[in-house]
């Protein structure tokens, strides 16, 4: 899926694997190319590898097997102090007993440089994320929004071209992490930065990300970017991951300029794109968001195949109606239409007919 | 919600109840502080008996005068009022009415049997006035006051040592209810004809053992933080499992008895034991000495104190994150500077901790500097015990207790101004 031009790539990994406990493996032949400058994003659920990938690349964990490179230069045997990575650690790792300036002139002193110098670079970093005031406070003195910025600020005040974040906004709320996740992506982006950041939180991945890593299980399921990844699920688990998501299971019936029809299990006929199948009697799951489903017959296709539905439940949700039917036999299939004022609002016991355009309906594999 | 606050003339908050917000508040907490006060009694009154009357009792005992239990004053009513007049600084002796005076005293001290507890009460203070008192007692009470003066020659006939100034000195120093002498004692001081002076070098054994008790101490506590703070960061860095079973052998030490223990070091160090085989068996030809010194006391107390070192501080590094040190290598620190830099530093609340109770703890300690020892390495405790039990010098015991007590406070009060207390965590 990836890999190919690890040659000229900044951040690499060359079939990874790691075991912590020499039974099972945790990551799974790793491969990763980051060109410089790219801010790629580390997304999966809990316990698939992210962390474990970071401490690699970092060295606070050697790799099973594989090479990992920087700069087109294995890094398995540089120790970490040496790697010039800067890291923004999830619950921070501010230093309690020094204050914020202690913590962040505390890079520049190990790297020997002058006192004057210093204080400058450190202003310039604090001054950079808005905490100029801050320099003598302890971080328990700081919100975790404030303590948030000063690690990011203490990670980047070295000038490192690689920074690596583990969950930073974990700990915070809604509203900060928003507005931190656009302070992150524009700093990374101004100060050209090559950035891998862990999370696990879908839309903080997708609108932060030049690309996202999706994985699971020790493997990357899918590279791509946000909007690749989200409108073209390459496999089941990236639809049913990212994203609200409908799923049908099915057998395919024919294959033919790039489309498919697939007979779901009940005996009614769709139409949808082929993604992980390509031939005839293959099962399949259906993927369908529910935002691209049509509920208006007038503007599908002609020819194209219709399903039949039962409104069971319509939610108001503002921006959103949340409209849950049932189809195909299955109660939890979900549309969801924008809140126009022409737009139809539907009662429940309410029969209506649904469709969609074929290449928003992807045949993955089951 | 401002419909819900009422408000009465004055201007204050109203309860629900129309009762002002503060007195039911007030109500409310006396019924808290009343359930409080209750749970706290029992221990409160435990505390009060067996800790601060106890230690009340030994600073009044310090500077109390008396002999047995009686005040000195009510014990020689006659002697303290006449010798009033007496300097002894005039070079001559006291006069008649100085001896009649003792007459009368002792002879109603020889019935009511305690003129041997004053001669021990004055002996504290100069050697040689136990016997003469008790060689007094019997002939004194055959006098008849009114008619067998002159009583001085009478005095000088059954010991000459009557006529010795320096005793009579010492009854006139110590004729009041309270008395500085314990604690002059105590600081290896003595009240001569030319005032307060410090003893000779070679007599200055309090304040030889109190540096001596504090050094050892001091020494034991280092040694102590030497070993146990590798053995804390381990425990602290080892999975919860491992780390519990290590830790029970931390503890294992306390489930055996002190004196076992401190016997098994003897068996251990002496001259004749496993140590010294060894030791043989390796080549050398001289044994060492490891015990009935000051080294086999610190090698003993070291072992026995050191879980008090290791725990404190296993809590506290229990709860300093790996990502710290992580954080300190990723910005650029070798392991040696993040180590100092980062680790350390987090590290004193429990170093702190651990130092203060082992230190503390080695000061007051008894029974291993008794056993294990010797001549040179007997501590303050030892000689406060000596006071109490075979000396039944009981002032100078408490005394030394007291100060004792002062120099630890003392201590306490410059660690608090060096590091501060607040920065002592026990978890
Ligand atoms: N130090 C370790 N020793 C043993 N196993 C570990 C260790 N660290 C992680 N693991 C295991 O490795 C797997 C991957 O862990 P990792 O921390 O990389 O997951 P993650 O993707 O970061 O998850 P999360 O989103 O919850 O942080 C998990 O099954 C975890 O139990
Ligand atoms: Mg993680």
């Amino acid at each position: 899926m990836s890999g190919n031009s690890s040659t000229d790539a900044f951040v690499a990994f060359e079939h990874v694997q790691k075991s912590y406990d020499g039974v099972q493996l945790v990551v799974k032949d790793l491969n990763l190319a980051v060109p410089r400058g790219e801010f790629l994003t580390m997304l999966g659920p809990s316990g698939s590898g992210k962390t474990t990938c970071l401490m690699m690349l970092a060295g606070f964990e050697t790799a099973t097997h594989g090479e990992i490179k920087l700069d087109g230069k294995p890094i398995n045997n540089i120790p970490p102090h040496k790697r010039g990575i800067g890291m923004v650690f999830q619950n921070y790792a501010l230093f309690p007993h020094m204050t914020i300036a202690e913590n962040l002139s505390f890079p520049l002193e190990v790297r020997k440089i002058g006192k004057s110098e210093r204080e400058e670079k450190v202003k310039r970093a604090l001054d950079m994320v808005q905490m100029g005031d801050f320099g003598n406070r302890r971080p328990a003195q700081l919100s975790g929004g404030q303590q948030q910025r000063v690690a990011l600020a203490r990670a980047l005040v070295f000038e490192p071209e690689l920074v690596l974040m583990d969950e930073p906004l974990g700990a915070l709320d809604k509203q900060l992490r928003e507005h931190m996740q656009f302070e992150i992506t524009n700093l990374a982006h101004e100060l050209g930065i090559t950035t891998v950041y862990v999370t696990h939180d879908q839309t903080e991945a997708l609108t932060m990300s030049d690309r996202i890593a999706v994985f699971d299980d020790g493997r990357i399921q899918q590279l791509a970017t946000p909007d690749k990844l989200y409108e073209q699920p390459e496999n089941s688990f990236v639809a049913q991951f990212i994203g609200e998501n409908n799923t049908f299971e099915g057998t395919v019936k024919e294959i033919s300029n790039g489309q498919a029809i697939v007979e779901l299990d009940d005996g009614e006929v769709i139409d949808c794109t082929p993604v992980n199948v390509s031939k005839p009697g293959e099962r399949t799951l259906i993927s369908i968001r529910p935002e691209r489903v049509e509920i208006d017959k007038s503007r599908l296709k002609e020819g194209v195949h219709t399903l039949k539905a039962e409104v069971l439940e319509f939610i108001y949700m503002g921006d959103i109606f949340r409209t849950r039917l049932r189809v195909a036999g299955q109660d939890d299939f979900i549309i969801k239409t924008r809140n126009a004022p022409d737009q139809v609002r539907l009662k429940p016991g309410q029969q209506i007919e649904i469709g969609w355009l074929p290449e928003d309906c992807r045949a993955l594999d089951a | 919600m401002m419909a819900d606050t009422h408000f009465d003339e004055n201007g204050l908050v109203l309860a629900a109840d129309g009762t002002p917000l503060k007195q039911s508040l007030a109500r409310a907490l006396r019924a808290q502080k009343i359930r409080a006060l209750l749970l706290i009694a029992p221990l409160l009154l435990f505390v009060t008996i067996s800790f601060v009357l106890p230690i009340g009792e030994m600073l009044m005992r310090s500077v109390q005068n008396t002999a047995g239990t009686e005040y000195i004053p009510d014990l020689m009513p006659n002697v303290v009022e006449e010798i009033q007049d007496w300097e002894p600084a005039s070079g001559e002796m006291p006069a008649e009415p100085v001896y009649r005076a003792l007459a009368q005293d002792l002879a109603t001290a020889f019935e009511n049997r305690n003129h041997t507890q004053l001669g021990r009460r004055f002996n504290y203070e100069s050697a040689g006035m136990s016997s003469i008192f008790r060689k007094s007692g019997r002939r004194v009470s055959n006098w008849d006051i009114e008619t067998d003066g002159p009583f001085r020659e009478k005095f000088l006939d059954i010991d000459d040592d009557w006529g010795n100034i320096e005793y009579w000195a010492t009854i006139k120093a110590n004729s009041g209810y309270y008395t500085t002498s314990y604690f002059l004692a105590a600081f290896d001081a003595q009240r001569t004809s030319e005032g307060i002076q410090m003893k000779d070098p070679d007599q200055r054994i309090y304040s030889k053992l109190m540096v001596r008790t504090l050094w050892l101490s001091f020494l034991i506590t280092f040694c102590t933080f030497a070993l146990g703070y590798p053995v804390a960061w381990l425990l602290a860095d080892l999975p919860a499992k491992s780390a519990n079973m290590l830790l029970i052998l931390v503890l294992l030490p306390f489930w055996t008895s002190l004196l076992v223990r401190t016997s098994a070091w003897k068996i251990l160090l002496q001259q004749q034991g496993v140590i010294n085989d060894f030791w043989i068996a390796l080549g050398f030809t001289e044994r060492m000495s490891l015990i009935n010194n000051q080294l086999g006391v610190v090698i003993a107390m070291t072992h026995i104190l050191l879980p008090f070192m290791i725990l404190p501080l296993y809590s506290v590094m229990k709860t300093i994150p790996p990502s710290y040190l992580r954080a300190a290598k990723s910005l650029g620190a070798t392991n040696t500077v993040a180590f100092m830099r980062v680790y350390f530093p987090q590290t004193t609340p429990g170093i702190g901790a651990g130092s203060l109770l082992v230190f503390i703890l080695a000061v007051g300690y008894f029974i291993t500097p008794e056993l294990v020892g010797g001549a040179d390495g007997t501590f303050i405790s030892n000689r406060i015990y000596y006071q109490f039990s075979s000396s039944g010098n009981w002032g100078l015991a408490a005394a030394l207790g007291t100060v004792m007590l002062v120099v630890v406070l003392l201590l306490y009060y410059i660690y608090d101004k060096l590091v501060g207390v607040d920065n002592v965590k026990l978890g």
